[in-house]
């Protein structure tokens, strides 16, 4: 547990220490931001909605800008050499690195509580419903960032690994946009494979355990292809 | 303490360590040679438990690496090729972390800090972000990160590198002053290297090894044919010499430099002595005899021959 933990605190202080993180939250916040602040003052609407809509899309860019270096510059470095040969079991090092991800997402996603506690003091909040969101935007990050780590596995530079994470991300994105455009038998699988279904339920303050099971699942299922893939550079 | 059992290592199609098997005792040094490519860096990486084996098994103080990594992992210190370092930290934090992530805290990791900077010479560095040290610098944070939870095994893979000669001798100076404390095995492509610092020496090429004995034994091995060089005044043509002293008993190759003199060097029995009918075939052709001297075998022949 020690290892894990000088582990975590590594990645989180990198993240902290270089200014890409700082760059990639701050663009997330200013474009969150204004699709927040447009409804409140031109339409007088106190919500979170549009925010918690938008929110998915921005951060299938900002999540791969976080987790693209994660593994691409170990390997590029040739530094994966000098961790893989610690007594770390490859599901430490792994756990470590997601956290750490996920720790600059979540401060980035808490950040834009000021959002629901704006709404609350100049009109009504649905508290449970603000709270599901915000539980939905933590899985939704949960969720991108192992997405975003596996592409970062399979790649040998930060671009790759970037560009990898976003197409895998946005697909999950998009996926749950297109029911509309497809047969109808199949706009079922379509939406319950998208980000949409799911995250809007929560946002409307239904928890679901098929909601919570997609995201852990797919999540689990990224972590599985990520210690598979590091497996793998063992062997290959 | 370290053992590779039939060890082969596959890239694609390529077979990068094909079947090598050794041992290495507890306390000795190991010098581990071999032109590049041979597959020095990927057997200490198998070692290392970095890289998995296509088949064979390696045995570190007695466990198995497929079974048992994390206690493999916790007995070996590994400096690997090209020592890749995190540039972006400081040297000190550099060596703490990797003391916390082998389990060190508290006042015995900042004793072994201590221990490590102060054995591999690296006050100057600290203080300083790594990305910014010199080569010689970052070696010797690569050395002390992997001595730093006193390991029983070494391996390091070519320590040495791209080091000027004081830096090299001081690494060496290092090695040899943890002789009968450590086992270690390096790789080095320096033979007057090996040969000074190692107890014995693991040659490989093309994935096989090639040798597996100590410096003076692999010299006497290849005593059995011993060397006569002679020069010769400029006049005789390069053929004639060749035909003349290749029908001399005992010779078994003859080598002919035609240039401001005429250079031969014959390869021949080692039991014979075969000077005196050298001289007096190229005294009875009318040559003039400048020089003749006979040779051992050196170290470097050796590792040409093996590694052809």
């Amino acid at each position: 547990m020690t290892a894990l933990w000088t582990l975590y605190k590594r990645e989180t202080g990198q993240y902290f220490g270089t200014p890409a993180a700082y760059v990639a939250a701050i663009v997330f916040l200013l474009i969150s931001g204004y699709f927040f602040a447009t409804p409140l003052f031109i339409v007088n609407q106190a919500s979170i909605q549009s925010y918690i809509d938008t929110a998915p899309l921005l951060m299938t860019f900002f999540i791969p800008a976080l987790t693209m270096r994660l593994f691409a510059e170990e390997f590029k470095t040739g530094t994966a050499e000098v961790l893989l040969s610690m007594p770390l079991r490859d599901w430490q090092i792994i756990t470590a690195k997601l956290l750490a991800a996920l720790t600059v997402a979540g401060a980035a996603i808490a950040l834009t509580l000021i959002y629901p506690l704006t709404v609350g003091m100049f009109g009504t909040l649905d508290w449970r419903a603000a709270v599901c969101a915000y539980a939905g935007l933590m899985l939704t990050a949960l969720m991108l960032c192992s997405a975003g780590l596996f592409a970062s596995v399979i790649s040998r530079s930060q671009i790759i690994g970037f560009i990898v994470g976003f197409l895998l991300v946005f697909g999950f994105y998009v996926v749950g946009k297109i029911s509309s455009f497809v047969p109808p038998w199949f706009a079922s699988f379509t939406d319950f494979m998208g980000l949409d279904l799911h995250l809007d339920n929560l946002a409307r303050g239904v928890i679901d355990s098929r909601d919570l099971m997609y995201f852990l699942s797919v999540s689990g299922f990224f972590i599985f292809l990520t210690q598979a893939a590091l497996w793998n550079e063992r062997l290959d | 303490m370290i053992q590779a059992e039939n060890l082969v290592r596959n890239y694609g199609s390529f077979t990068a360590v094909n079947s090598v098997s050794f041992t290495v005792a507890e306390g000795e040094i190991v010098g581990f040679l071999g032109p590049n490519g041979a597959g020095k860096s990927t057997t200490l990486k198998m070692l290392a438990g970095y890289l998995a084996p296509t088949s064979g098994k390696v045995r570190i103080g007695g466990q198995d690496m497929e079974t048992e990594p994390r206690l493999c992992k916790t007995l070996t210190g590994y400096l690997p090729e090209n020592n890749p370092l995190y540039e972006d930290m400081e040297t000190a934090d550099y060596l703490l972390w990797c003391g916390k992530m082998r389990g060190l805290e508290g006042a015995p990791l900042e004793n072994a800090v201590a221990a490590a900077v102060a054995d591999c010479g690296l006050q100057s560095a600290i203080g300083k972000s790594i990305g910014q040290l010199s080569k010689g610098y970052r070696q010797r944070t690569g050395i002390a990160a992997a001595m730093l939870h006193n390991p029983k095994i070494l391996l390091l893979d070519e320590p040495t590198s791209g080091l000027d000669p004081n830096q090299a001798a001081e690494v060496r100076r290092l090695i040899l002053s943890l002789r009968g404390k450590k086992t270690i095995l390096f790789s080095t492509h320096l033979l007057n290297e090996a040969n000074a610092v190692a107890d014995r020496l693991l040659i490989i090429s093309k994935g096989v090894i090639a040798a597996n004995a100590t410096a003076a034994a692999l010299i006497a091995e290849e005593d059995g044919l011993a060397r006569l060089t002679l020069s010769l005044e400029k006049g005789p043509k390069a053929e004639e010499a060749k035909t003349l002293f290749s029908a001399i008993e005992g010779v078994s190759e003859c080598i002919v430099h035609d240039g401001a003199e005429l250079h031969v060097t014959l390869r021949h029995d080692a039991a014979r002595d075969i000077r005196k009918d050298v001289f007096s075939a190229a005294v009875k052709s009318g040559w003039t005899v400048l020089e003749l001297s006979r040779e051992t075998p050196s170290l470097e022949e050796v590792f040409r021959r093996l590694t052809a």
